[in-house]
């Protein structure tokens, strides 16, 4: 049983749109590995993560932009830095997620 | 064309009945094709990556890797050519869950159904004892099996992701179990015993033909050396040098050591029970 996918089913079942939000790769060190994935409806839950805890807000946000739009798009963090804009990952590592609206 | 909802109630029912199935994504690609999708199952496939040449590339490469229970990128030409990088499909696998066979119907086997369990296995518990080989004193396995060890693991179905626990500890079972074992290609074969019990196991086992290339195969006395005493710490213990076999990693301490915790290898994900 997949958690992610159960509950994307169930939200589409109540009519609710949805984003889901998957690891593809993984660079160096990385917490979760390639396939794991997070959901997010338009009401604001979620189920499931993609790394530990680093880019969850931010990847939020832009499941939230692809829900509106329809336009999946390709994410890449990498190491935080507290120079620079935008989340990171403490752990060294570079992840990279596809995100895209549910509507197949 | 796919209806909205098809594809995913497809993946969903695939995921509920445990059949094999793999969600191939357009990940980079020509304008408009990202977040095209195929389901690729067995027998057939729904939805498509953009044309039909492309489809064809795309569903022969997803049966390859929902086989091997590997989930990677694959790159195609637009068409489905390969050796061209145009079209990055993702090709995420879900295989059913691997087995854990547990012999011996002993304290030790219900604390190691359990962890199986908790670490997504399929978990049989095999034992020729009716008395102790009982739902009741194993709630959390799939199967409770009462028949003699080699008999029932000649029959039953072992693949590459498949975990064997002899823990019977007594040579008139643990014996020709293992030897059945040995037979197989399961990724871990592991045997319960004292060192005592081992050594003399160890020369039955030779005794009995098989070669030390095999006896290497076998994880005994099972489990990591860290000073386990209950069924339950035991269970960890297994369950560690389970997951350490698999990774091809020392199971040593962390602190003792420098360089990356996990190895950014696809493959490792995937092969991961819990995913």
């Amino acid at each position: 049983m997949n958690p992610v996918v159960d509950k994307v089913a169930s939200w589409s079942e109540e009519g609710k749109k949805a984003a889901l939000a998957t690891v593809v790769k993984v660079e160096r060190s990385g917490p979760l590995g390639p396939g794991t994935s997070m959901a997010i409806s338009e009401d604001g839950q979620v189920v499931g993560s993609v790394s530990g805890g680093c880019v969850e807000p931010a990847v939020f946000e832009e499941a939230m932009m692809a829900i509106e739009s329809g336009k999946p798009k390709y994410l890449s963090y990498g190491i935080s830095d507290d120079e620079a804009f935008g989340v990171g990952l403490t752990c060294g590592g570079i992840i990279h997620i596809f995100v895209e609206r549910v509507d197949w | 064309m796919v209806a909205v909802g098809e594809l995913l109630s497809r993946w969903h029912e695939a995921l509920a009945e445990q059949s094999p199935v793999a969600i191939a994504t357009v990940i980079e690609g020509p304008e408009g094709s990202m977040g095209s999708k195929l389901l690729v199952a067995p027998e057939d496939h729904i939805g498509t990556a953009g044309n039909e040449e492309l489809d064809k590339a795309v569903v022969e490469a997803a049966r390859g890797l929902l086989e091997g229970g590997r989930t990677e990128t694959r790159h195609f030409g637009p068409r489905g050519q390969r050796r061209m990088e145009d079209v990055a499909v993702f090709v995420q696998s879900f295989a059913p869950p691997p087995k854990m066979y547990v012999f011996g119907a002993i304290d030790f086997a219900s604390a190691v159904a359990r962890i199986g369990k908790f670490m997504g296995y399929r978990v049989i518990v095999c034992d020729a004892r009716p008395v102790f080989a009982t739902r009741e004193r194993f709630p959390s396995a799939d199967e409770v099996v009462v028949a003699w060890p080699d008999e029932f693991l000649k029959t039953a179905e072992v693949d590459k992701r498949s975990v064997i626990c002899v823990l019977t500890h007594d040579p008139k079972f643990d014996v020709p179990v293992l030897k059945t074992a040995l037979a197989t290609e399961a990724g871990y074969i592991g045997a319960m015993g004292s060192r005592r019990t081992h050594d003399n196991r160890t020369a039955r086992l030779k005794e009995e033909g098989v070669s030390d290339e095999d006896l290497a195969r076998i994880a005994s006395p099972i489990g990591l050396d860290v000073g386990a005493r209950t069924p339950e710490e035991t269970a960890v213990a297994i369950a560690g040098e389970i997951i350490a076999l698999r990774t091809e990693h020392s199971g040593g301490r962390l602190a003792g050591k420098s360089g990356p915790i996990h190895v950014p290898d696809t493959q490792e994900a995937v092969r991961n029970p819990s995913r």
